[in-house]
């Protein structure tokens, strides 16, 4: 099977390895790269478990194939924290949206997406940014506080 | 064509884990030289809180902070045997367990600090801050650590404990089938407010309220979490999930999560928790179990507010579209009982 280098950036940092042909990227990501925190939940695009950014935009790597990031920004939860946690993280961990955890990377995608581009998100924003991450514990209602919280200031950093 | 409202009531008992073969579950404890303490447990921690909660029970009970306690729920092969993670009975059977254990680990850890002190081990007390001094004498002290110290490299003690919660088989009386199947139980009520669309058969949940009784709220964040979390799993079930739409045929069940259908985030309605503490005798810490019976009311409650609103009895879960319909049709068009 022919292998492909791909180069791209990791959560701003340049990285190469070789995609197997056909990999998808979150295989690419999680199996020739090592970073886990994207999840497989369904692998047909459906649960948003695997959710990234490529080039600021949000992806479902599952969907994605490796060789096409080739040049891109990819961002994923385990690059989220900085130095410091990001303000999404802390807010999650204060409201409580996380209990099994397997939605939580792709969420925080989610979220942080519609906060980069939309800083003043209404609940209904919110509900529609995450509408394509499926969570199995909290009922949702514990994730959307989360991000709110986010937007309007109410976390410290 | 019309939207109906309607209100439905329930209420439950909910039996806290099982009796088969006396539902057993064991714990370990014991400190490394540091004075920190390890729990050994094999029933899994799968984000519902049995490691938060067991790292409270064990502090309090061997009287040390609870930032040196660990809780290790490792491996089945090795670890104490469980019987697992399931019918709501981690906090209760897994707790009391781990009381157990804790008594017997302080038990030694009080004696090898009666030792380094020169004092009666009935006479010491834990401070909860990783102290253990005189009763009365807080300056005639000395660290859990140091007590550990001692006890491994001086005196030759194991600061450990064993525990196991086990509750009797009941037997089923032949004469009468009674039996006692159960010791504890945890309490349940909520009403459901519920918009149907008789044109389309779609329901709605508009409002739930509700009332827990679950014991001592040992964490109350992580009870109003399994809380909420299960109550939308419940609402889930009432309206929206099944693997076989047509029992026992398997046409139209759904393959993958295009077609298994679940709310998202768009489809909550507004839950108000009331939490009830009526502490278990028999519990640890007087805690019983959330786990499973925050979403069982919500099922007969949305029933009910259907009938409440359309007037037809559904039976079979869930109350999808079709049955909504096919019920309207047998009574000849909606019935509400009354206006709201």
């Amino acid at each position: 099977m022919a292998k492909k280098p791909v180069n791209f950036t990791l959560n701003g940092q340049d990285r190469a390895a070789f995609a197997d042909d056909g990999q998808n990227l979150l295989e690419f990501l999680r199996r020739a790269v090592g970073d886990l925190s994207p999840k497989y939940g369904c692998g047909q695009g459906a649960c948003g478990a695997c959710t990234v950014l490529i080039d600021g935009e949000t992806q479902l790597s599952c969907l994605v194939l490796a060789e096409t990031v080739d040049g891109k920004a990819v961002r994923t939860a385990s690059g989220l924290a900085a130095g410091a946690l990001d303000p999404l993280q802390t807010a999650f961990m204060e409201h409580f949206s996380a209990q099994c955890g397997y939605c939580t990377p792709g969420m925080l995608i989610s979220a942080r997406a519609l906060l980069d581009h939309n800083p003043r998100p209404t609940r209904d924003e919110v509900i529609e940014a995450i509408s394509g991450n499926l969570c199995r514990c909290t009922g949702y209602e514990p994730i959307i506080s989360a991000i709110l919280a986010v937007a309007e200031g109410r976390v410290r950093a | 064509m019309a939207l109906h409202r309607g209100r439905g009531f329930a209420a439950i008992n909910y039996p806290i884990g099982m009796n088969l073969g006396g539902d057993p579950s064991q714990a370990l404890v014991h400190s490394n030289p540091d004075g920190k303490f390890t729990v050994a447990l094999s029933a899994i921690d799968l984000g519902q809180g049995m490691k938060s909660v067991t790292r409270q029970i064990a502090a309090e009970t061997l009287g040390v902070p609870i930032e040196d306690v660990y809780v290790d729920t490792a491996d089945s092969d090795t670890g104490p045997h469980d019987m697992g993670s399931f019918a709501s009975r981690g906090t209760h059977r897994m707790g009391n367990a781990v009381i157990q254990a804790s008594l017997e680990a302080r038990s030694v850890m009080l004696e090898a600090a009666a030792e380094e002190l020169e004092v009666d081990a009935a006479d010491l007390v834990t401070d909860g801050r990783g102290n253990i001094h005189v009763k009365g004498a807080p300056s005639r002290s000395i660290t859990t650590m140091a007590a550990a110290q001692a006890a491994q490299f001086k005196q030759g003690r194991t600061i450990a404990g064993r525990g196991i919660f086990l509750i009797p088989l009941s037997e089923v009386d032949p004469e009468t089938g009674e039996m006692t199947p159960v010791s504890c139980f945890a309490h349940a009520a909520m009403l459901v407010e519920v918009e149907v669309d008789d044109e389309t058969g779609e329901v709605a949940v508009l409002d739930m309220q509700s009332a827990y009784e679950v014991g001592r709220a040992l964490n109350p964040k992580l009870v109003e979490q399994q809380l909420r979390g299960g109550a939308w799993m419940g609402m889930s079930h009432a309206i929206w999930e099944t693997t076989e739409p047509y029992y026992p045929s398997r046409e139209h069940g759904p393959k993958d999560f295009n077609s298994y259908l679940m709310p998202g985030p768009g489809d909550l309605a507004p839950h108000h928790i009331s939490v009830l503490e009526r502490p278990a005798p028999d519990g640890p810490y007087g805690g019983k179990g959330p786990g499973e019976m925050c979403a069982n009311p919500v099922l007969p409650a949305v029933v009910n507010a259907v009938y409440d609103a359309i007037g037809v009895r559904i039976d079979d879960l869930p109350v999808t579209p079709e049955k909504v319909l096919r019920g309207l049709k047998a009574i000849g068009g909606a019935r509400p009982r009354k206006a709201l």
